[in-house]
Parts: C-alpha cells; structure tokens; sequence
C-alpha cells in the first residue's frame, strides 16, 4: 500500500472521516484554552468584541458531559440527517478552514484556495450587469431618481416596481405569489421566449432563488407509505438539492442514468427501465429533468423533450423542469428549448394534461445575481384546489425577498433597442456569455490532453463534469480509510494544489466511475492556471498509485 | 373532470393526493379573509360601488405598506453596496460609505450578488454577537449566530430538526395560545404534535408557569414534549413579560429537559411604561452556571419590525445556546441546502446591529427617525386601547409592546348562530361582515387560537395616527351595529 505525505493523511481523516464533527471539534478545544468567564459586563464591550470565542457554554463543553441535551444526534430529526449536500459538504468545509489557516499565516503548499465547487460568478469576479443594479439601487434609495447619473430606463423600471410594492416600498412585504406587475413581466417574458405560447401571471409564482420553489413543489407532491409513497425520478448525476430535499421529506428516490457515452443524453429506455423498477416498491408520480445540465453541461435536443414528456404523459407523471441555465448555451448547433413551449407545440392533447412546473432564477444565465435569492416558477394544469393549498404553504413563509424580486424583473424586462441603456446592457451581457463559451471550450479541450481524463463537451450551464481514472490502489486506499475514491482525489487535490472542487459521488455516478464538478467561472487566466494545476496534480497520482504513467500529451 | 370545458383526464396532484401534512398548514394573517380583501380591491379598481373608497389592511404587521418611512441610513448603506459606483457619489455620508465598504469587502469578489456562507457572513456575524454583548452584557460568540431569512425562516428549521419519533413518542411542542400562526402551521407541516398553553387575558396575557405544568402533565400522555416557544413582546397579544416570568420559564425548562426557543422580533417594541425587554439569554446567564450551562435556548430576532419595519429585505438571525456540537454540523448541513440567506438583508441587518454612534454624520438624523417612530407607535398603542375600551362589547388589555391590539369581542347568540348556518367561525364572520362594510381587514382570533367560547380579532396598530382613528371609530361603529343587528 502507498503511504500518503503525513500531513494529507492527517487531514484527511480529519476532514473527511469525521466529516463534518472535524471543524466543531476542533474549534471548541480552541475555545477551551482560552476560558474566562464573564457574567455582566466587565469593562467596555469593545474590548472584547471580535475574536473571543470564550463563553460559558464553551467552559461547560470542556467538562464533559454534564447532562442529556434535548437536542442530540440520537433524538434529532432523522430525515435531517440523511441529507447530503455536496456543493457545500466536507470539501468545502475544508477549504474553509484551509483560507481561515492561510489568513492567520499558516503556510500551504499554495497561496490562495481556488473554489470551484459552486456556480458562483460574482465571487468568482464576474462584474454585475450595471442596468440591474442602476435598478435595484433606485428601487432600494428613491431619492437617487433625482440623480443625473443614472439614465431614465432604469429609473421608470424602478418607479414601476415601487408602483406594485407596498407603501411604494421595497421594505413592505409582497403578496406572497410576489408582486403582481412582475409577476406579469415574467409571463410576457415567457411568451416572448416561447414564440407566442400564452402564459398566464396567474401560474407564475416568485421565489427565493430556483431551490426555494423546486422544494415547494416537491413538498405538495409527496404522500402515501409504503409502496403508495411518492417515488420521483431524477437524473443521475444530479444537483444534490434533489436528493437533498427527497430525504428530508422521506420520498423515494428513483434514479434514471444519463448517457455518458453519449455526452450525457437523456434517453427515454433507461427513463423506462427505471420507471418499472420502481413500481415495485413505490409510486413513481414526479419526473425532474435538468436543462441545461446541471452537473453534467448538456443540452437537450427538442426532440429528447419531446419523448420525455411523451413518456410523462403515458405514465401519468408530473413534471418538474429545472430550467435555470436557460441562457447559459454555448456549443455550435446546440439551442435551449423550454419543457413548456414543446409540450404545446405537442398539441392540445399534450397541453390540455401534462402537469408541469418550470423554474428560473436571478443566480445564473449572464446576471450570475445569486445573492439576491430571486427566482420564478412557473406552473401549468395545476389542479385549482391544488393551487390554494400552494399559496396557502408559500404564505407562511410571508414573500420572497422583494429586492430579489426586482433584480428578477429586470431580467425578464430588459432594455429595449430604442432605450438608452439598450447598447451598454447587450454589450455587457455579450461579453459575459462569450466568455462563458471560451471558457467551456478551453476546459474541455485542457481536460482531455491530461491521460486519465475524460470531459464531455461543455454544451451549456457553467460546470465540466469529467470522468477520471482511479488508480484500484487509490481506491483500495480510499476503502481503507472509509471514503469514497473521488473524495479522497478532491481532498487531495485541495491539500496540494489549494483547488476546491467538488466530487461526483456527491452527485451520483454509475458504480466504478469517478467524476469531479468543476465550475467554468475564474477568469480566464486564473482558469488555465487551475486546469495546469488539475493536470499536473492529476498525473503525479496517477504516478504515485501506478508506478508508470504515460507523459502527458500537450 | 372539466374546467373552462377542457377534459382533465386524471391528475397527478389533486386534493386527495398531495401531501396530507399541507393540507392541514393553516395560515390566518394570509389566509381567506386576506385573499377577499384583494378581491375587494380589485373591485373598487374596476369601479364597483362599495360603502368605502379604499380597503385598510390592517392584518399584517407590515410598516412600510401603512405608510412608516424607511430609516435613511439604513437605505442609503444598501444602495451603496448595490450600485457601488454610489461610493463615489458625495451625496452620500462618510459614515454610511465605510459601511458599505465594511460589508462589500466581506463578500465574495466585492459583491452582494455572490452566494454567501450558508451560515451567514461572517463579519456580520460578529457584528450581531457584538450587538447581543451590548444589550445584555453576556458574552455572545459569532459561531453560535446563524442568519435567516426573517425570523420566520429560522423558526421553522430550528422545528424542523426538533422533530422526530413515532406515535407516542412523537415530538411534541409547547406553544402560546393565542400564538402566531407560524408556529402552528410549521408544526402542521412536520407532523409534530402541538401542545397549547393558554396566556391568562384577565392577567394582561401574562404567562403562567403553573399553566405550562397543566399543558404539560396532559400532553405527556401522548407525545414527548421537547420544545417550548415563547412570543415576547407577545404577538398577537402584546404583552411584555417580566424578569420574573421568564426566570420561572427557563426553570420550568430546566426541569423538564425542554428546549427553548425565544421569538424577540418585537424586543425594541416596549411602550408601557414600567415595562422593558429582557433577553432570555441574559436572564437565563444571569441565573447562574447552573441553568446557563444547561439550558438550550435558540432565540429570534428579524429586520421586519421594530422600528425599522424592513420586512421584505427578509433579514434576520438565531442565536443558539448549548447546542450539541454534532447537532450543530447537521444544522449547518440543513440550511446549505438553500445556500444562503438573501444577501441584502443580512447587509440591512448588520446596519442594524451597527448603527450610527454619536459621533458619526448620520447619527442625528438616525436618531431622530427611529425615535420618531417608536414613539409614534407607542402613542397609537395607547389611542387604540383607550377607543377600544369605550366601546360596549370590546375590552382591550393594555398594548405593552409589539404591533398588535388583540381585543376581546362580546358576540350575541344570534350572530354565533348566523355564522353557523354560513360555516364560519363567529369571529370570521364578524371579520368578514367588517370587511364586506367598512373594507377594514382584521384577523379573526380563531387563526391565533383562543380560549373557547372567547372571540378576538387582531389588528395592527401601524396606520398612520388620523387613519387609525379613522378606523378604530369605524370598528366602533360597524360593532355597535353590529351587535344591534343580532340581539
């Protein structure tokens, strides 16, 4: 068996055997040391603001156990414990702790931690697109409609969105479906995007961000026990929000494989095959598609749609289409097609039944606004009772943030080409989505030069999901320490190089395959250097596991 | 079956096959009398002639929408961080630019519009354990402060992980009544159990441990009591609990192995005189290692109300004290699958938790706005308790904090009966008959729960002080006749 360096195999048992226990444990030993007691106030609070993590509960943990808490991981939630949630599980966690080490001077074989575990364009340095937040800016500080600076689209876009808020404020609550002029915004949006097909505001509801409504509905769609329990189809890979909320609410997963071998196409025979498995054991009533995919960068051809919702049709399944890369399309000869547009063009028999729920959001496409936490679904032959009992869940929640609202109307309401921010706003959302498409490019061709590497064209969204060649010693040498292969790459990808990505098995990947997720999203420059490092770290494994290693083609 | 003509053959989700647990969420302050209300509007738009020109919703507690003003500062540290090309602007004040750098320069590349921890970022993090060591002179660590999307949010996850056990042994949750709905909708949604203690309405709506002993002596019979929530200021029933009451509250939870959760959204909303807010952390440290070393509390706060009424930025935080280590990982798991709390409003809710000091630009003004407020806010509750006692048939307890009157309303048998024969609850019948006359919308005590027999509405005291009489005198009004009509 190999011998890792001493120091990766410290912490990777320490960051991943322990997963997430690793990080409290280990800060709370810190707070120990430095135990004073304080009841009142002993001198002025500045004084001990900031970095003192010294309170009496920290004292208390240093004793042992002093008593049943009534919230353990014996009486907690079970269903909150079978979540999993990759994009920001045990690697991330990591580099947290890496930076934070780094920041206080702690030497690392790299000087900054690299993340691409998350499609997170701002932090990645992307700019804003100027126009939405010139809105969002108005919206939130209306004195600035006096302002010279600020052109006269964005400011009657802001005025019509105080018009619909409460008070004329961003600071009032909306009606829990979300504002009722952006609502229609994005109706007329979905019209303009789908060639004429009608949509009704009445079917759109705002949400915080895409995740918030795809959990709503799942919540509505689960029921039954035993075999009546809802089972819901997903693609594997998936985005692990999926998985995530199906077992915190108990529903049956059901897994369809997408087609590596066929830059990962949906194909209706495995959607089949896993339907009937499942029968078995549950009741299949949802089907989740992700186009553009997410992990996985493909497109969907119109024709795919169309024998998936053929499919949804015969077998009585809602639909569920996760749409949030809509803009995000680059290959040549590949086009984004909504789940919903198809199903009309599909004809009355089609439309008149399927029910489906389509989502979009403020996170992704060339705005890369995740922060703001705006998204919108949209629904159709929602059963109207069902529709009720919907708002009535979504107004315990109050309303999604306003703010997010507005940053989601400027998307479907864009500069037009006789307003006067028309040319700026094209110019830098052009610049944004070519960039993205070089970018999809340059990782996929790197990524194939590296021997024991395989990359799928990066068609659209903002990930390459690679297949990588793990050496059986790896494997067995992951086995041995507990975790799954491609954790222990990532984990030491992130000890040597300072890269976060994030491993396929957080994903889903058929048995004895391994992949990583990595976003598209550093700056050109910083892209290369990352893929070199990917490269180079990748081979010296291979070397380390194998003894021999082809050199590398360049 | 057909609607609009068009056959649909079967569907997937319909009443009989959706999540049985939803079914059961009841939400009064967006519920059927609020959905009637904008039908309401939407008919005086298109001109249909109604007894009233315009429709007051008095429902929600919802500031900004009843006319309060933003509080400058706060406005302006956001536009900064939103359109940072401002920060060249100097129009701005210096004191708002350093905080919005502050906070830029703590989000990934600059920019509210990057995801942030899931927790929360962490500067603003350490901003709001500062805050906490100021109001209550306790230590606050920034690990223990998770950010939420309004309180509302970090309610019904802390519930969430609660919950757990079959049958008899089924989570069961102390909660106030009368409550705010959330509280009862989120415990419908998980399918735990709900256990009710009733607030003493001839005591002001004090809390009354010997109450909390009843509810729970009943409740173990069928389920396993494991959290107590406390409203304070109470919503909707606005009163302000005592240093005293609490202490016995958080022995009573020390006894009986129960996890505390303090919902303090309303803790800068005290206007009674001899009344004040305490934290329950404060009391529960300032009672000893015994209690503090033990109990666990998770306490609320928001950027809703206040005197900030900021509630569609959705802002908030948790504080959590004692919580098993291990629990805590699996909480920070549970609130990375959403990502993040809205950017903007943990940037809002760090302007809160760091206000403008004295010797700051913008102290003046800012001080002069909140002030303005509060006191506003206190007047009103004062002149909706005083109209409200004038009146025959409602008796109001004093409105000690909060933003809500919660009124007790005498119903003659005959209206009980009439509501009845309609289906209704009385108080949603009085609500709705209300509404249908004088386009005032109030919720009907029922959607908080109340002692049986006992009827009450809430409504808001926000509207502007001449609006506010203008209701309160139609209320009067619409009871009087009201009351005639049925006796």
């Amino acid at each position: 068996m190999h011998r890792l360096p001493s120091s990766a195999n410290r912490s990777l048992i320490a960051g991943a055997l322990e997963q997430y226990q690793a990080l409290v444990m280990r800060r709370k030993s810190q707070s120990v040391r430095q135990e004073s007691v304080r009841f009142k106030t002993q001198g002025p609070i500045e004084s001990y603001g900031l970095k003192r993590y010294s309170t009496r509960e920290a004292a208390v943990a240093a004793k042992s156990k002093i008593r049943e808490k009534t919230l353990t991981m014996e009486t907690l939630n079970p269903q909150v414990k079978a979540v999993e949630y990759a994009v920001r599980g045990p690697i991330v966690m990591k580099a947290d702790e890496i930076e934070r080490c780094l920041r206080e001077g702690g030497k690392q074989p790299f000087t900054e931690v690299i993340k691409a575990n998350i499609g997170d364009a701002h932090a990645m340095g992307q700019r804003p697109i100027t126009f939405l937040r010139q809105v969002v800016a108005l919206c939130t500080f209306p004195e600035l409609m006096d302002s010279p600076s600020f052109p006269e689209d964005a400011k009657q876009r802001a005025h019509r969105i105080l018009q619909g808020c409460g008070g004329t404020s961003l600071g009032s609550y909306s009606a829990s479906q979300g504002v009722e002029c952006i609502r229609r915004d994005v109706a007329a949006y979905i019209e303009q995007r789908d060639q004429g097909v009608p949509s009704d505001y009445d079917n759109i509801y705002l949400t915080t961000g895409a995740s918030d409504g795809i959990v709503s509905i799942l919540r509505m769609l689960v029921s039954g026990q035993g075999p009546s329990r809802t089972g819901v189809m997903i693609p594997i890979p998936q985005y692990p929000l999926y998985s995530a909320a199906l077992a915190e609410m108990e529903a049956v997963q059901v897994n369809y494989y997408l087609d590596e071998g066929n830059c990962w196409a949906l194909d209706v025979n495995e959607l089949h095959r896993a339907y009937q498995a499942a029968k078995e054991h549950c009741l299949p009533r949802v089907i989740c598609i992700i186009n553009p995919g997410n992990p996985t960068g493909q497109v969907q051809s119109r024709k795919c749609i169309e024998e998936v919702l053929h499919f949804a049709y015969e077998e009585n399944l809602f639909v569920l289409s996760d749409e949030v890369y809509q803009d995000n399309v680059y290959a040549s000869g590949c086009q984004f097609h909504s789940f919903k547009k198809v199903l009309y063009e599909m004809g009355p028999e089609y439309f008149n039944s399927v029910e489906l729920a389509s989502f979009h959001s403020t996170s992704k496409g060339y705005t890369g606004e995740c922060g703001f936490r705006g998204g919108y679904m949209e629904v159709l032959n929602l059963d109207p009772e069902v529709k009720a009992q919907l708002l009535k869940l979504r107004s315990v929640q109050l309303c999604p943030p306003v703010s997010g609202q507005a940053a989601m109307d400027v998307i479907v309401n864009p500069p037009q080409p006789h307003e006067p921010s028309f040319a700026s706003f094209q110019q830098e959302k052009a610049a944004v989505l070519g960039e993205l498409a070089d970018k999809a490019k340059l990782t996929e061709e790197i990524l194939n030069s590296v021997p024991g590497i395989h990359c799928n064209p990066v068609q659209g969204a903002m990930y390459a999901f690679p297949r990588l060649f793990i050496p059986p010693k790896a494997v067995e040498q992951a086995t041995a320490l507990g975790m799954k292969p491609d954790m222990l790459y990532c984990l030491r990808l992130l000890e040597e190089t300072g890269i976060c990505l994030v491993p396929g098995s957080g994903f889903g990947q058929r048995d004895g395959t391994y992949h990583f997720r990595m976003t598209i999203l550093p700056s050109k420059d910083k892209l290369k250097v990352l893929l070199d490092k990917v490269r180079d770290f990748h081979i010296q494994f291979l070397k380390e596991y194998e003894g021999t290693v082809e050199a590398p083609q360049q | 079956m057909t609607e609009n003509g068009i056959l649909h053959p079967e569907r997937v989700l319909t009443l009989d096959t959706m999540n049985p647990n939803v079914k059961r969420v009841e939400y009064a302050v967006r519920g059927p009398i609020v959905q009637r209300a904008a039908q309401i509007e939407k008919e005086l738009k298109e001109g249909v002639k109604k007894p009233f020109t315009e429709v007051i919703r008095a429902n929600i507690g919802d500031c900004h929408a009843m006319g309060q003003r933003p509080i400058t500062f706060l406005r302006q540290v956001l536009a900064l961080c939103t359109y940072p090309e401002l920060l060249e602007d100097n129009k701005f004040p210096e004191d708002a630019k350093s905080r919005a750098r502050r906070i830029l320069q703590a989000c990934g590349g600059g920019s509210i519009g990057s995801y942030s921890m899931s927790q929360g970022i962490e500067l603003i993090r350490q901003d709001v354990a500062r805050y906490i060591e100021r109001r209550d002179g306790i230590p606050s660590n920034p690990d223990n402060i998770f950010l939420s999307a309004g309180a509302s949010d970090g309610i019904s996850t802390m519930l969430k992980i609660l919950v757990s056990g079959e049958g008899s042994t089924r989570t069961g949750v102390m909660i106030s009544i009368p409550q705010y709905p959330l509280y009862s909708a989120a415990l419908a949604d998980l399918g735990a159990v709900q256990i009710n203690y009733y607030l003493d309405e001839a005591n002001n709506w004090g809390m009354d441990v010997s109450e909390l002993r009843r509810a729970l002596a009943e409740a173990k019979k069928h389920c396993a009591p494991r959290a107590l929530c406390v409203i304070n200021p109470g919503n909707p029933t606005g009163q302000v609990q005592s240093r005293k009451c609490i202490e016995e509250v958080i022995r009573f939870a020390a006894e009986e192995n129960l996890f505390l959760m303090a919902d303090e959204v309303y803790q800068d909303n005290v206007y009674a005189e001899g009344c004040k807010f305490h934290s329950f952390k404060k009391v529960l440290f300032e009672m000893g290692p015994k209690y503090s070393e033990k109990v666990e509390l998770a306490s609320f706060h928001s950027t809703s109300k206040c005197y900030m009424g900021e509630c569609g930025f959705r802002g908030g935080y948790m504080e959590l004290i004692n919580l098993d280590p291990s629990v805590k990982a699996q909480l920070i798991k549970m609130v990375s699958v959403r990502l993040c709390p809205p950017v903007a409003g943990q940037a809002l809710l760090d302007i809160v938790m760091n206000p403008p000091q004295p010797e700051e630009p913008s102290y003046p003004t800012y001080k002069k706005e909140r002030t303005a407020v509060l006191d506003d806010l206190a007047e009103k509750a004062k002149m909706t308790e005083e109209i409200f006692n004038k009146v025959p048939g409602i008796s109001c307890n004093p409105v000690q904090g909060a933003m809500y009157a919660f009124p007790r309303i005498e119903l003659p048998q005959k209206a009980i009966e009439a509501a009845k024969e309609k289906g209704q609850v009385p108080d949603m019948f009085y609500c709705m008959r209300l509404l249908e006359e004088k386009g005032i919308c109030l919720v009907p005590g029922s959607g908080f729960g109340q002692r049986e027999g006992t009827f009450h509405f809430r409504m808001t005291i926000l509207p502007p002080t001449e609006k506010l009489k203008v209701v309160l005198e139609k209320v009067k009004e619409f009871h009087l006749d009201f009351t005639a009509q049925y006796s």
